[in-house]
């Protein structure tokens, strides 16, 4: 079957209940793994053990930017080729891409209290991620106050393409301000910076929520596309009450 | 396991992430169980999408 075949939202269903309580049980080995490493991990030799919150913080950090991104790549599918699915995917991201940025948000206040010595402070890092989170809230307040789905789905794609800009801000951020936020230490020239007893479980939980990203995806999509046929069903019965009235 | 003298803050993170990723898969699990009973109510009515019919 070809890629193309499965932007075909029977197609898109059949596939979906077949991959995802597959998907949901690697998700659980993965957790189950990933938290048994996390919480053997060794402590940090100068932040102790609050480096486990780290596990938690980073993936987070990384999903919620992933989601802004995938948005984005669907709201060019929704405004040039105008396909469903698109806007199916791009409104699916959106709840869990801010879910992800407010844990990474939530985490890496309750790990900068003893860290820092501060909960917030507003440096590049941190203030820009907290616009990710607003942006967020904004895509989920339109497609969920629009009166025509459509109209709400055309404005979510526009703010996803605009605040793309944002995705660049939070990543180089520490480079181009002064920032508490520490510089890239995983993914940078030269290597990781992050011991290999820390770097480990570190990928393993990276992964184990990324199945858990995507097995959300997955779900939320075939909620929304039985949502919208649910919809369409109404109007066909209003229509048809009306035309025997 | 020692979590040393931050262990409230540890735990507090691992809780408060267990808890919003809990509140969003119940989400996820209710809305489907939300839209598949309509979807029975209307099909059970006679009520079919323009694509299900026969012209």
């Amino acid at each position: 079957m070809a890629v193309i075949d499965l932007a075909n939202p029977t197609r898109f269903l059949t596939l979906a209940n077949r991959v995802l309580p597959w998907l949901a049980a690697a998700t659980l080995v993965l957790f189950a793994i990933g938290l048994f490493l996390a919480m053997n991990a060794p402590d940090d030799y100068q932040q102790g053990a609050t480096v486990k919150i780290m596990f938690l913080h980073v993936p987070a950090a990384w999903l919620g930017m992933f989601g802004w991104g995938l948005m984005s790549v669907a709201a060019l599918g929704t405004l040039v080729w105008r396909h469903p699915l698109a806007d199916v995917a791009g409104k699916a991201a959106a709840p869990i891409g801010a879910t992800f940025t407010f844990i990474c948000l939530v985490t890496g206040s309750l790990w900068g209290r003893p860290t820092w010595g501060t909960y917030w402070v507003w440096d590049a890092r941190l203030t820009s991620m907290l616009v990710l989170l607003l942006l967020y809230l904004g895509v989920l307040a339109l497609y969920w106050t629009a009166e025509e789905p459509g109209r709400g789905a055309r404005a979510a794609a526009i703010l996803s393409l605009v605040g793309a800009v944002n995705l660049p801000i939070i990543k180089f951020s520490v480079d181009w301000w002064n920032t508490l936020h520490q510089p890239a230490s995983v993914f940078r020239m030269g290597g990781s910076t992050i011991d290999p007893a820390l770097l480990r479980p570190l990928l393993i939980m990276a992964i184990a929520f990324t199945l858990l990203f995507i097995t959300l995806h997955l779900a939320i999509m075939r909620n929304e596309i039985l949502r919208r046929r649910v919809r369409s069903m109404r109007l066909m019965q209003a229509q048809e009450l009306a035309e025997a009235t | 396991m020692n979590l040393g003298p931050h262990a409230d803050f540890i735990v507090a993170a691992y809780a408060m992430t267990a808890f919003a990723v809990a509140a969003l898969i119940a989400w996820v699990v209710l809305d489907y169980g939300a839209q598949r009973r309509i979807l029975g109510d209307l099909e059970e009515r006679g009520v079919t999408r323009r694509s299900q019919r026969k012209s």
